[in-house]
């Protein structure tokens, strides 16, 4: 049980998959200008996440290393991650309408979400079982909406200030990104 | 080698056999024609419509919750295309149009020192904004940025500045604005529009019966742009024409220019505005909702009548009028004479409201022609009465029915009319209000030896205009004062010979504040005239009102006039609307205009079936908003106000020509430049007014 407190705070805060391994910078600047959509999107995020690490942990433990052909797992992960979004969404969209309302336009957005795909090959190379797995890449995600879900807050604080023309935008957006990774190294040491 | 290639191969088919059994099980039926309507929408996303983006829009179109004219930027035939697929009908979609109240200016003192952002949320967030004028606009300009559609500048002065050409009505800018400054609304919606308590009204608009808003028009006609003047005139009353010429114009006696120097000549702007439009050749056009397919009879097409036709008409209602006189215009045709209101003009005036569509029935009186169930055999939805008060009272004086006697609107309608006369040489017209000056002043212009006017008060007293009056002492009419009638004398042939009256004194005021005249005992005065005309007020002819109809039921007060609820104009017939004279008993032409578009506004909400919405803040019965009531207006340059050009009295009293005539342009604009702009620019008490107005 501690264990996985402490892989839950690890993945979460010093790990962060965005603020620590720079994965998924691409959605992190893109859907943080407005609260909701960063609320919306870090649920899809999660969910997806989740879903993810269980199936390619599946297919890597039961397939890839049996066959041993590991040198195919970046090509096999990426294949089961896009076609896992779309029958989500399609699951979603006939099963859980509600789900599907609140998620439905992130969706597609994470087929090209690095953090997915690196969380999947991440617990590849740590070697995590199966239930391991399941939580670190949920609890990964969860880390992955707390660093959006701030980072929106701060960028609508900003878009009140006075930004010099140049740094204007995303450009704030990243210095502002920079600083609050720095504030996430204090994490380190946490565990 | 074989291993990986059949492993790829295989997760390959696996994924596509998964999602092809995924896409057949988990299919969503989507209606075919969402797509088919959502290619005929604009593709902006805008939002305009209320809708997540143009899909949802689509969606709402077919699921039939929203109209096919939803879309604001989708022209006509588009709109009829989906309607065909959607197998509904296509209305038209009502213009959206942003427009802002304020028109800024930087005169409003500071109440601190603002260094923040420059965004209006930011100041908005600090009490509201950093000037002293809670209403005003900010000037910092969110509304400029939210708009996608270039619609919005910030103006020289300041302010948000609309382009109509651009502007699509989106809304985006009234969502951003942290006060209510820019406000987008539909041509109906602002047609309908009370004025309320929490309105930045200036005072003239507080007291205008109509509710016109003055000093829009007057700042249109400081920027020459006289179409959008008549516009926003028309968007409140019909007949400008007639009411630049013959309205008491109340709102003038609360400019509060008046408070420091002379009023702002408010009606001849009016007039000035109007008659450009009537002289111009052509009209501007007016638009009107689209059809509702309602139909409403309105019974007289007087002022009252022909104001309710036109708002029901622009609300997209089909308003029939019947008239008992031969011609449309009521009081103002039959009871206001030719040399004050030409007929060539309101003919003119009044053929522009039919123009709108609207179908008119002459000689048919109601009770007699027709009646209530005839009405609603035909279909009409609602009737709305608006017959004036044609009744004149009685002197109840002896001999007041004898030859060479008369009544005040009897004798006007038919000099209206052209019918003959018999008129003796010397005139004793008894009654102080217009109606009696209206009788004096047509009868000098008939050529009578001497034209008495008797009446029971003194000039102080008199409800009358007192331009009217003025006027009427330079005709020669001789006034009377402190006069009761006491009894008519008759000569051998049963002609009146004379008018014998009561002198009077003042006492105690009555209940309308008035000093009440009291008679001197043996003060009995013989007046020798050879014709009486008496003029001491109207009431409503209500004879319709036939027992054991539904008529019958009507409520009716105590002068004789419907009784109606004051916010809408309704009867105690569901049905039935009433304004005008016949609801309030003898007023001005723009009392009943106000009053018509009131029982429009309310008739409109009924004949929809929808449940009435109150205006709970209107400003009904002449309220004011306490704080744009001024005591003093320091800082004033005074300027004298504009002179109304007249017809030299020599000329005038023998013919019926017009006798105020219009101003110049050049006139009109100094005149519209002595506007204060009230409740409109930044108000200042410390700092000049005229030195700080902005340029014409």
């Amino acid at each position: 049980m501690g264990d996985f407190t402490v892989l839950i705070i690890s993945s979460i805060f010093i790990n962060n998959i965005i603020l620590a391994q720079y994965l998924g910078a691409c959605p992190f600047v893109g859907t943080s200008k407005k609260m909701e959509t960063a609320v919306g999107m870090a649920g899809a995020v999660v969910f997806v996440l989740t879903m993810a690490g269980m199936i390619t942990w599946i297919i890597n433990t039961y397939f890839l290393v049996q066959l041993n052909i590991e040198f195919l797992r970046t090509i096999a992960f990426i294949m089961v991650i896009a076609s896992l979004v779309q029958f989500v969404e399609m699951f979603l969209k006939k099963s859980i309408p509600a789900l599907y309302a609140g998620l439905g336009i992130f969706l597609p957005l994470i087929t090209t979400n690095c953090a997915v795909m690196g969380v999947c090959l991440l617990n590849v190379q740590d070697e995590l079982t199966f239930l391991q797995a399941i939580i670190t890449s949920a609890a990964y995600a969860v880390g992955f909406g707390v660093a959006l879900v701030l980072f929106a807050g701060v960028r609508e604080r900003i878009n009140l200030g006075r930004v010099p023309s140049p740094l204007r935008d995303t450009s704030i957006g990243l210095v502002t990104a920079g600083m609050l990774a720095m504030a996430f190294i204090g994490f380190r040491g946490m565990v | 080698m074989l291993a990986s290639i059949l492993f790829t191969l295989g997760l390959g088919g696996a994924c596509g056999i998964v999602l092809s059994f995924a896409s057949k099980v988990f299919y969503v039926y989507e209606d075919p024609r969402i797509a088919q309507v959502e290619n005929l929408l604009a593709g902006a996303n805008c939002g305009g419509c209320g809708y997540p983006g143009c899909s949802g829009a689509a969606e709402a179109i077919v699921a039939g919750k929203a109209p096919p004219s939803v879309c604001i930027l989708v022209g006509p035939e588009n709109v009829a295309a989906i309607a065909e697929i959607t197998g509904g009908e296509a209305g038209t979609a009502e213009a959206l149009k942003s427009y802002n109240e304020c028109m800024g200016g930087s005169r409003a003192t500071d109440r601190f020192i603002y260094q923040g952002v420059n965004k209006c949320s930011a100041v908005a967030s600090l009490y509201g904004g950093k000037r002293d004028c809670t209403i005003g606009c900010l000037g910092y300009g969110d509304c400029v940025r939210a708009c996608k559609f270039n619609a919005l500048a910030i103006g020289a002065e300041g302010y948000p500045v609309v382009d109509y050409e651009r502007c699509v009505g989106c809304g985006a800018c009234q969502a951003v604005c942290p006060k209510t400054i820019i406000e987008v609304s539909p041509m109906s919606a602002r047609l309908m529009h009370l004025n309320r308590e929490d309105d930045a009204l200036a005072p003239c608009q507080q007291t205008c019966p109509a509710e016109i808003d003055i000093p829009r028009y007057i700042d249109h006609i400081r920027k020459g742009e006289y179409e959008a003047a008549v516009n926003t005139i028309r968007e409140r009353n019909p007949l400008l024409l007639t009411c630049g010429r013959v309205c008491p114009h109340p709102c003038e006696t609360m400019c509060r220019r008046a408070i420091e120097d002379e009023p702002v000549s408010i009606n001849q702007l009016k007039r000035f505005v109007a008659d450009i439009e009537m002289n111009s050749g052509k009209r501007y056009p007016i638009p009107c909702a689209s059809d509702t397919g309602k139909r409403v009879a309105i019974i007289g097409g007087g002022p009252a009548g022909l104001s309710a036709a036109y708002f029901l008409r622009r609300l997209g209602h089909h308003p029939t009028i019947f008239e008992a006189m031969p011609k449309l215009g009521g009081m103002i045709r039959y009871g206001i004479p030719e040399y004050r209101l030409p007929k060539e003009v309101l003919d003119w005036e009044i053929q522009g409201i039919l123009n709108l569509g609207i179908d008119h029935h002459v000689n048919v009186e109601m009770g007699f022609d027709f009646d209530l169930g005839s009405l609603i055999g035909a279909g009409f939805d609602a009737v709305f009465f608006g017959v004036g008060a044609w009744n004149d009272y009685n002197l109840n004086i002896p001999g007041e029915d004898l030859k060479g006697c008369y009544t005040g609107i009897n004798f006007l309608a038919r000099v209206g009319k052209n019918e003959p006369i018999d008129i003796g040489k010397r005139v004793a017209v008894v009654g102080g209000g217009n109606t009696a000056i209206d009788c004096a002043r047509t009868l000098v212009r008939m050529g009578l030896e001497k034209v008495y006017l008797v009446y029971r008060r003194t000039r102080k007293e008199m409800p009358a205009n007192d331009v009217e009056i003025v006027a009427a002492d330079h005709e020669g009419i001789e006034f009377i004062f402190l006069a009761a009638p006491n009894r008519v004398l008759e000569d051998e042939d049963g002609r009146a010979k004379g008018l014998e009256y009561l002198r009077m004194e003042l006492g105690e005021p009555d209940a309308s504040g008035r000093r009440r005249p009291v008679p001197v005992e043996g003060s009995e005065t013989v007046l020798e005239v050879d014709t009486i005309i008496s003029a001491i007020g109207q009431n409503p002819n209500l004879s319709f009102k036939q027992p054991g109809t539904r008529l019958d039921q009507l409520e009716i007060t105590r002068w004789n006039t419907f009784e109606v609820n004051p916010e809408t104009c309704q009867t105690n017939v569901p049905y039935i609307f009433a304004a005008g004279d016949s609801q309030t008993g003898p007023a001005t032409v723009v009392e009943a205009i106000g009053g018509a578009r009131r029982a429009a506004r309310a008739m409109d909400q009924f004949l929809r079936g929808k449940p009435f919405i109150g205006e709970p803040r209107a400003l009904l019965s002449q309220k004011k908003i306490g704080e744009s009531i001024f005591e003093r207006v320091p800082g004033i340059k005074q300027t004298k106000r504009a002179e109304m050009p007249e017809l030299p009295v020599q000329e005038r009293i023998t013919c019926f020509d017009e006798v105020d005539l219009v101003i110049n342009e050049a006139n009109a604009m100094k005149e519209s430049n002595r506007c204060l702009n009230c409740c409109r620019l930044c108000y200042d008490p410390d700092i000049s007014i005229d030195t700080k107005r902005p340029a014409a």
